[in-house]
């Protein structure tokens, strides 16, 4: 029990570990579909049906991927300072507040294309800042961020509930949101992009953030495997004491990092409120900051893991509705199921299947040898 | 007279809603003493509460219902345990996703054997828990000030009730007076210790899990048995965070936990209460403020500016042994 694991060659590692973690995962909501009383088959057939059988549906799944990207990159990034920043949901809801300002501020006298950055460095001001806190504390205070970023999101709900029903609302409004926006706070639609494909995207809100998102990821690798600071982070994400003999500070990066986390988390703001509903509602984020984790996890924190982890969840929230649709047993809480599942499979439990993998590895490197030496 | 009143209701209220956070808390503490982070209390307490809803319903016995709950957080508790302690993989991603999944089943699983849009059927008489009336409450609540309080605070409550904060002192007893309590400690600060002792740091722990689904099967009983008539869908509502906080806010300390999950419990009340009601001198206060109060309050103890909270050492580490 107390071996250290064998080492796997780099496809195992990263290729046939997660999938084998993923599709047990699956097979379990299945087993959960079935508890229903209905065929999962059926139900996986309607998924994927729902999410890619047409050009509005890809859309849809696109514009949920997009979403995830930023809270999944989010997430990953905390994770290799070796912190687990479960805040990026607060942090994407307060920085709902960066888009909004900018664009009741300007919408009505600005285009998109202005008004689209200065939301973009709103949102992220707003997520770093909700982000420094918890980052502050832990570095200086030494209070554990995974509590305080908890306590964060609490803090952030009950604040956008008092400022969406007493500050942000137009007068004699009953409903707590903001007025809607006029043209310039309205991203426009990527349906030139879907277009290529002779796809055509319908009412799908997919729009310019996911251009952002991709941007985003690119940079997100470049900071972790380009830059000082990138390597100052793995550092003590590995081994924080070694970081400590290295002359790395640990409050800086702690800080730096968790900032980086929270306007990321921020950025996926932009996607709903310019980019579907032109206007900030209520619980807007609607826990996507929770399916970060499951992305980052399932990505294994490499952006070129994230994206394809994020379009895979875009893909159960869109076909989760069309399931919905089909089969009225299973709601979309069937969702929430498949990302705890993923959660604890890719997450928890990541290492369950690894002794058996690396014993089947160890026998074949016996009996071939040389074959077993050019995997590795 | 009637700021007495006010205040009787506002104290009784505040020990109705501090019964789950209460449970919950204790729950934690028996896990975090023994090293094992939980933030899965959220999931237990409602896997509990839909379990305990599900089977009175069905069954018509609220002592079958309590079974229910218990067995299902502890088996939740069994898996955080495995995946943890055996599998030495995250306890906080762990405990994230016992909590997903608890939430998404419970509405899946209601909505498919009931049918009520993820409520469980309404429980009446035996399927749910009635109140204890202590005896003379009534002749005695004529007598001023002491009568209401015995009439009206100390008597009337749930079973569950009474054996949450008789669980205070028993749970202090458990950990810092027997053996199985020394060991459970000395697991969470130094396990190496334990292990060179010749007890096993992986079944202690287990044990402790276990001392968790078990409180928290209480905590979910009482809130779709006693304190509501049913299941309703999320009805935990961040309680099982709220304890979690109360948890830290105590410094895992068994009598501090009560008291941390009163004054949460009298914050809710209040928020309840103060709801349109501007206060004297400071006027009308955000209910939302009130809702946050006791997140506030927990980073600010935990960044140290009202005392130190210093968490078990070997919190959140899996133990692995000498290789």
């Amino acid at each position: 029990m107390s071996n250290p694991y064998a080492k796997l060659p780099g496809w195992a590692e990263y290729g046939l570990i997660p999938l084998i973690n993923l599709v047990v995962a699956f097979m379990v909501a299945g087993l959960v579909v079935l508890l229903v009383g209905e065929n999962p088959l059926d139900a996986a057939y309607h998924m994927i049906n729902g999410a890619f059988g047409r050009g509005e549906y890809i859309g849809f799944t696109l514009y949920y991927a997009t979403t995830f990207i930023f809270t999944g990159l989010s997430v990953a990034v905390a994770f290799h300072a070796g912190l687990f920043n479960i805040g990026s949901e607060g942090q994407a809801y307060i920085g709902g507040i960066g888009v909004a300002l900018a664009c009741l501020w300007l919408d009505q006298t600005m285009p998109w294309y202005i008004v689209f950055p200065i939301a973009m460095f709103g949102s992220i001001l707003f997520g770093a800042l909700w982000a420094f806190l918890p980052g502050w504390l832990q570095a200086k205070r030494g209070s554990h961020i995974v509590i305080t970023t908890i306590m964060f999101n609490f803090i952030a709900s009950s604040l956008m509930v008092y400022l969406l029903t007493r500050v942000l609302k137009p007068l004699g409004s009953m409903a707590p949101q903001t007025r809607t926006f006029a043209e310039g706070g309205q991203l426009p639609k990527l349906d030139w992009l879907l277009a290529i494909f002779g796809l055509d995207i319908g009412n799908a809100p997919f729009n310019i953030s996911f251009l952002l998102a991709l941007i985003a990821a690119f940079g997100v690798w470049v900071l972790i495997w380009r830059t000082k600071l990138g390597y100052e982070m793995r550092t003590m994400g590995h081994s924080p004491s070694a970081a400590r003999y290295a002359g790395i500070s640990e409050t800086r990066i702690i800080i730096v990092v968790m900032m980086i986390s929270g306007g990321l988390a921020g950025m996926m703001a932009l996607n709903p409120i310019m980019g579907e509903q032109f206007r900030m509602q209520l619980d807007f984020v609607q826990g996507a900051g929770f399916v970060g984790i499951a992305v980052a996890l399932m990505g294994r924190s490499h952006p070129a893991g994230i994206i394809p982890a994020a379009i895979l969840f875009g893909m159960l929230y869109q076909g989760g509705a069309e399931i919905a649709f089909e089969m009225p047993a299973i709601s979309r809480d069937m969702i929430v199921i498949i990302q705890g599942l993923v959660i604890l499979f890719a997450g928890a439990l990541e290492n369950m299947f690894r002794p058996a993998i690396g014993r089947g590895f160890a026998s074949f490197g016996q009996r071939f040898p040389v074959a077993a030496q050019k995997g590795a | 007279m009637d700021f007495f009143q006010t205040l009787m209701a506002l104290l009784e209220s505040t020990i109705r809603v501090s019964v789950p956070l209460i449970f919950a808390a204790l729950a934690g503490l028996f896990t975090e003493r023994a090293g094992v982070f939980d933030i899965g209390l959220e999931g237990k307490m409602l896997g509990a509460a839909f379990a305990a809803g599900a089977v009175a319903a069905v069954t018509g016995s609220v002592g079958a219902g309590l079974l229910a709950a218990v067995l299902i957080s502890v088996l939740l508790s069994l898996v955080h345990g495995f995946a943890s302690i055996t599998q030495r993989g995250s306890q906080i991603v762990s405990g994230v996703a016992i909590n997903f999944i608890v939430a998404g089943s419970t509405v899946i699983l209601g909505e498919a054997w009931f049918r009520q849009g993820g409520r469980t059927p309404a429980l009446s008489g035996d399927a749910r828990f009635q109140t204890i009336t202590f005896p003379f409450a009534e002749e005695l609540r004529g007598v001023p000030i002491i009568g209401p309080i015995y009439a009206d605070l100390l008597s009337g409550h749930f079973l569950l009730t009474y054996l949450a904060f008789a669980m205070v002192p028993i749970s202090w007893w458990i950990l810092y007076r027997t053996r199985f309590g020394l060991r459970l400690r000395a697991v969470g600060e130094n396990p190496g210790a334990v292990d060179t002792a010749g007890i096993s740091v992986i079944w202690m722990r287990y044990k402790a899990v276990i001392c968790c689904g078990i409180l928290c099967g209480f905590a979910g009983a009482y809130l779709s048995l006693a304190m509501n008539a049913g299941f309703v869908k999320g009805m935990t509502a961040g309680k099982g965070y709220i304890a979690l906080a109360a948890l830290i806010f105590a410094k895992w300390r068994p009598l501090n936990i009560m008291l941390a999950c009163l004054l949460f419990g009298f914050l809710d009340a209040f928020a309840i209460r103060l709801q349109g009601n501007p206060l004297p001198l400071i006027g009308q206060v955000p209910v939302q403020l009130m809702q946050a109060l006791p997140y506030i309050l927990t980073v600010i103890l935990l960044a140290g500016f009202i005392g130190k909270a210093i968490p078990p050492k070997a919190g959140g580490i899996p133990y692995v042994k000498e290789r």
